[in-house]
Parts: structure tokens; sequence; C-alpha cells
């Protein structure tokens, strides 16, 4: 583990390259260029407030802005896509870098580090966008705000456990590249993002303890829809629980190094 | 201390009932694979400081799994491999390139990839550039490359720090024929400063010219494990014993190997070199009009016999060679116990050295088809310059020259 995170600070200038590389390179050539990261979870956004903003928004409760569903939406995708798009991008890291890792003698873990950087630059430039977004419809948030880095290093760490040890036996098992979208799909609705708690019937609520996103969700909604704290055990028993998923991730990692090439 | 040493080394690729399995044995169940192949084994050797080796075997013979091992990439199964100092292996030219990035933060971003700091890339980045001589494109999207200049960035970067082990995969092909005298060039210096040389090559002549040293790789295993020329022979009657031949070395007095192989309906039966007196010659005096007599036995009916020789110097390298296919001189349908004497004259414009004569009996233009007798150091002259104006080189080119004096 030790090795590991020296062999990462040597390699600390080419993971700053990549990360820079990776976002200048996806919008090469396309005028609108980094905007585009922003562009797709606001047009979600959207999508969900003019179809569902009649269903639901009564049931949001009443913050004093008409646009309160809105708000509401966005602060759950901006947790949620940090999270999807982290698991997303390493599910298939180590195999689109295949021929990477077998011609180049470098410390594998650079490259999930690589997708942390990046996710992390999309979330907080949505965040800035979202911040903007939220000024324009009169909505200011509050001190509570300073929650939001634990926040999302709760989701990153929950994000990248996940996405680690999905990446790892993606390369072994290709099923689970196919299934993991899909499961991806079906957590996003079993979370309170497009809908309130308050739809779920009392009697399953209990099934939403088995979500890990649903009290990091729940926390981002807290500081910046509600202006309040967020349920602070509830977000350090996530973080212990994504330490130790993170464990077993880099547990695995190592243990799959050496064999991931024979297979690739 | 040696700069890399394999001891024992192997690699298996391991099948298991399922990939579950294999995951399985990952998290640390005590399952074992149903099969294991191994692809390398019991591999042993020692590379010093400043040597130069070839690498060469057949299509599938593990050479490019050692080198994975070597440079880090595979795992070893067993055995080891240690390596003292720093590896640069050019397998892929131009790995991890992006089109969309320039040609300078490409280079970045590749130097980066093999551990360099921010301050040594840009330390070493005017030499990159000026190496690859790409002039202003150097600050274009390398998508705007011709494959020759991407070729001049991608391996000027892999090439920027001098490493202690520097592994080159296949012929350095690598653009113009300027730059490819420019790539071995820096290949030279490195190994003048110490930098060992791995090549992996079927090209001959860039071995033997580059190399002190061969390892042939069979199965994987080596089987071969010295000077490039015997190596290069033995490799060559390998491939030709595809043909369900034999193979057999036979050590000469010098020390030398010679390897004869085939199938062995023809064979050489006698080879003497004669000089301009008709005598049978050791030594022979540079332009001296020589003739060699080749002496063949068939011993089974065959289509065709094709004698084909070539002359070799010290180095293997192929001075002249030529065979009576492409003198349209085949012999048709010979009987089995005829005999057949060759009788070839030459002037031997060699320069001074000793040569060594190859010869091949196959039914055709190649020794890979039909090949009855393939037989290295068949003969060994020795080139001697009694009465020319001294030269160097392998070549006797008498030059004419007259010096004028340009009055203004």
């Amino acid at each position: 583990m030790f090795i590991m995170f020296r062999a990462l600070w040597q390699y600390r200038y080419f993971v700053l390259s990549s990360i820079k590389n990776e976002f200048t390179t996806r919008f090469a050539r396309s005028s609108l260029g980094g905007l585009w990261v922003i562009f797709n979870p606001l047009a979600q956004v959207a999508i969900y407030a003019l179809i569902l903003s009649n269903v639901l928004a009564a049931k949001i409760p009443n913050i004093g802005n008409q646009y309160s569903f809105a708000i509401y939406l966005t602060a759950g995708i901006l947790a949620w896509s940090l999270f999807s798009d982290i698991i997303t991008r390493c599910l298939n890291l180590f195999i689109a870098q295949g021929n990477l890792l077998k011609k180049v003698m470098f410390p594998k873990v650079v490259l999930p580090t690589i997708v942390v950087g990046t996710s992390l630059l999309d979330n907080f430039m949505l965040f800035i966008s979202i911040l903007g977004i939220f000024a324009l419809l009169g909505h200011a948030p509050t001190i509570q705000i300073l929650w939001l880095p634990i926040l999302t290093l709760a989701t990153l760490a929950l994000g990248i456990s996940f996405g680690l040890i999905l990446g790892v036996l993606n390369v072994f098992i290709r099923d689970i590249g196919q299934a993991v979208p899909i499961i991806l799909q079906i957590a996003f609705w079993f979370t309170p993002i497009v809908y309130p708690l308050s739809i779920i019937p009392e009697s399953y609520r209990y099934l939403l303890y088995f979500n890990p996103m649903y009290p990091i969700v729940k926390g981002y909604q807290d500081v910046l829809v509600y202006g309040t704290a967020p349920e602070f055990t509830q977000i350090s028993i996530i973080l212990a629980i994504s330490m130790v998923l993170l464990g077993f991730g880099f547990f695995l990692f190592q243990r799959a190094s050496e064999e991931m090439a024979d297979v690739l | 201390m040696s700069l890399l040493s394999v001891n024992n080394l192997g690699k298996a690729f391991k099948v298991y009932k399922s990939e579950l399995h294999r995951v399985g044995r990952l998290i640390g169940l005590p399952i074992k694979p149903i099969e294991e192949n191994w692809v390398l084994r019991h591999v042993n050797f020692d590379i010093e400081p400043g040597e130069a080796i070839g690498i060469i075997g057949q299509n599938g013979a593990g050479k490019s799994t050692l080198l994975k091992m070597i440079t880090g990439t595979l795992s070893a199964s067993e055995g080891n491999c240690v390596v003292n100092g720093r590896i640069a292996a050019i397998l892929e030219l131009g790995m991890g390139f992006n089109p969309e990035l320039t040609g300078r933060q490409n280079v970045i971003h590749a130097a980066g990839l093999m551990g360099f700091s921010g301050e040594q890339i840009q330390q070493a980045l005017p030499d990159i550039e000026s190496f690859a001589e790409i002039g202003e494109y150097f600050y274009e999207p390398i998508r705007t490359y011709s494959s020759g200049m991407y070729l001049r960035v991608a391996f000027s970067v892999a090439t920027a720090y001098r490493p202690e082990i520097l592994i080159v995969d296949e012929a350095l092909s690598v653009g113009d024929a300027y730059f490819q005298h420019k790539c071995f060039q820096r290949i030279r210096e490195f190994q003048e400063q110490g930098t060992t040389l791995l090549i992996v090559s079927h090209d001959r002549s860039a071995i033997q010219g580059i190399c002190d040293r061969a390892i042939l790789l069979e199965n994987g295993a080596v089987i071969k494990d010295g000077n490039p020329e015997e190596t290069f022979d033995l490799y060559n009657a390998i491939i030709a014993e595809k043909e369900n031949s034999t193979v057999d070395v036979k050590q000469l007095k010098d020390g030398r190997a010679q390897t004869s192989s085939g199938t062995g309906e023809a064979r050489v039966t006698e080879i003497v070199l004669y000089n301009s007196k008709g005598e049978a010659a050791e030594f022979i005096g540079v332009g001296e009009q020589v003739k060699l007599c080749i002496k063949v036995k068939v011993r089974k009916d065959i289509e065709n016999l094709v004698l084909g020789y070539g002359i070799k110097d010290r180095l293997g390298q192929v001075m002249y060679g030529t065979n009576t296919w492409h003198t349209d001189q085949s012999v048709k349908k010979p009987k089995a116990g005829e005999e057949y004497q060759f009788i070839i004259t030459f002037p031997a414009n060699l320069g001074v050295g000793s040569y060594s004569i190859q010869t091949a009996l196959t039914n055709s233009d190649t020794h890979l088809t039909g090949n009855y007798e393939w037989r290295d150091l068949a003969l060994v002259f020795n080139m001697i310059n009694v009465e020319k104006t001294t030269f160097i080189g392998s070549l006797w080119s008498e030059p004419t020259i007259t010096i004028e004096e340009i009055t203004r």
C-alpha cells in the first residue's frame, strides 16, 4: 500500500497532466468546449423538472420558492452524477487501457487516480454552474454549504471503491461491464432524487437504509435545498463503510494487478 | 553485479474452469487452475553493461513474453528477473499518444508515463524537439502528422533519457533512411555510454551488425546463447527443419560451430576452393581468380536440384550469394546415386579477412520449401593482400585516382 502511494507521488506530474489532457482533448474541436460537461446533467434536470413538476412538485416541502422542485432535483443530481461518473469510468478503465498496461511499465494505481481527478473536476464545474442557476432562480445557499466537501469526499470514496472492485472484476468477467449500467439506472430510481422521500410508503422506507447513496443524496439536499446540516452520524457510517470497501478494492486491485495483463 | 539477471524464469498462462474461479483465487480461495500453459520456462541468462544482445526465434517462441517480463508488465510464474537500472522499451512507438494533442503535449505526456518529473521533462524538451526535426509541426496536433513524423516524435521521446537497458522490438523501421541512421547513431551512442541493448528482430544483418551475442528461443526455452552468426545459423536450420529434416551441429577446429540441416535427398560430399594456380588453397590473394568446386551426391529421385551458395564475412554478413535457379541451371529429375560437380569461378574481389562459404541444396529458389541440405561454414578461407594497394573494407574495388592542381 505504502509503495503504491509512493509510486503515485512519483507520477504526480503525469497524473496532473493526464487530467488536464483528458479535459482539453474531450472537447477539442467543439466550439462549446467544457460547457458540455455541465449540459448533460442540467438537461437531465430540465427534463425531469418539465415532465414531473406537475406530478411531484406539490410533494416537495415548501422552501418558499416556485422553483423548489428544480432546486431539489439539482441537488440530488449533483451527488448522483459524481457517483455514477466515477463508477462508469472505472468500469472499462483497465480494459480500455489494456494495451498500455501490457506494454508500458508504470504504477497501475495512476489510472484510477486520473479518473478521480477528472470526475472531481467535472463535478466542480457542475457545482459552480449550479450555484449560478440557483442565483437565477432566487435561491441562495446558506453557510451549511461548507458541509459539501465532506459530502463530496463520501461520494468519492463510495464511488471509487465500487468502481475499483467492479473495474477489476470486469477485466475477468466481462458481463459486469454490461450489467453495471443497468444496475446504476435502477439504483438511480431507487434513490429519492427525482421524487421526495414522502411518496414512499412508510412501511417500505426501511429499504432505503440498504442504499448507501441515500444518506449522501439526502445530505446534499439538506445542505443545498433546505440549508440544514446533514445527519452527521449517517454520513460517518457511510464514510466508514466506504473505507472498508475501499480497503477491499485496493486489496483486490493489488492482487489482480499481476494477473490483469495476462487476460487483457 | 550484472545489469540484468534472469533466473529460471518461467511464465504460465493459467486456465481456470471459469473466470469466477480465477476471481475466487484472487481473493484468496484455494482454487487450482485446470491447466497451465507454459509459454516460457527455465530461462537463464545474465547481461552485463554495454552488451548488445539479439533475441531471435520463430513467432510464438516466447520472445515478446520474455521482453514483457523483463520490462515488468508481465509477472513471472516462476523464477525471477533482477534488473539493476532503468529499462526503456521501444515495444510500440507512440503508445498512449493522443491525436488531438500537439507533438509537444504528447511528448510531455509520454515522458510523464515513463515516470519523469515536470522539471526533468522541461529540461529534455528542447533536445527532443531538435532530434525529431519536424519544425513547426511540433506545435500542431499529431493527427495532422504523416506517419513518419509521428514515428520521429515517438522515437525521440522514447530515447530522450539514456536507460541502462534499451529494449527494441522488431526492426527499427523508423521513417526515412536519414532518420533511421540517426536512430542507430543514438542507439550506438547509448551503447558506448554503457547501455545494454536487447534487440528482437528477424533481420539477420541488423542483429549481426549490432549485437555481439544472440539468444535463440524455441518453444519457450533458450536453445542457444552465443555468437550471433552461429545462433542465426541454427535458427535458419530450425526454420528449414520444419520439413521433417535433421539438424546437425558440428564443432570445427577453430571452435566455430558448423550447422547443417535438411531432408537429405541430396548431400554436398566435397567442397574445395582452388586458387589461380589450380591448387586447393586456404589463403587467397585479393582479386585472384578462384574456382569453387562443389560435389553433390543425389540419394533419392527428386524433381529438381538447385545449388545455392553464399560467401559470408567473419560476422556472417553475406558478401555475395546466388543459386542455380537464378542462373537457370537447375538439374532436372536427378536419379538416386547420381553425382554432380558444380564448378563456380569468380574473381575474389574481397577485402582482407576471414570468410566462409555456405551451401544450400534445394528444389527451387528458397531453402524454406524443399530443403535437401543446408550447410553453414561449409568452407572457411582467408583473404590476404599481397600485391594490391592497401585498403580497408570487405570489397576490393580498385580505384584510379588522379590529382590535378587547380590553377586560377
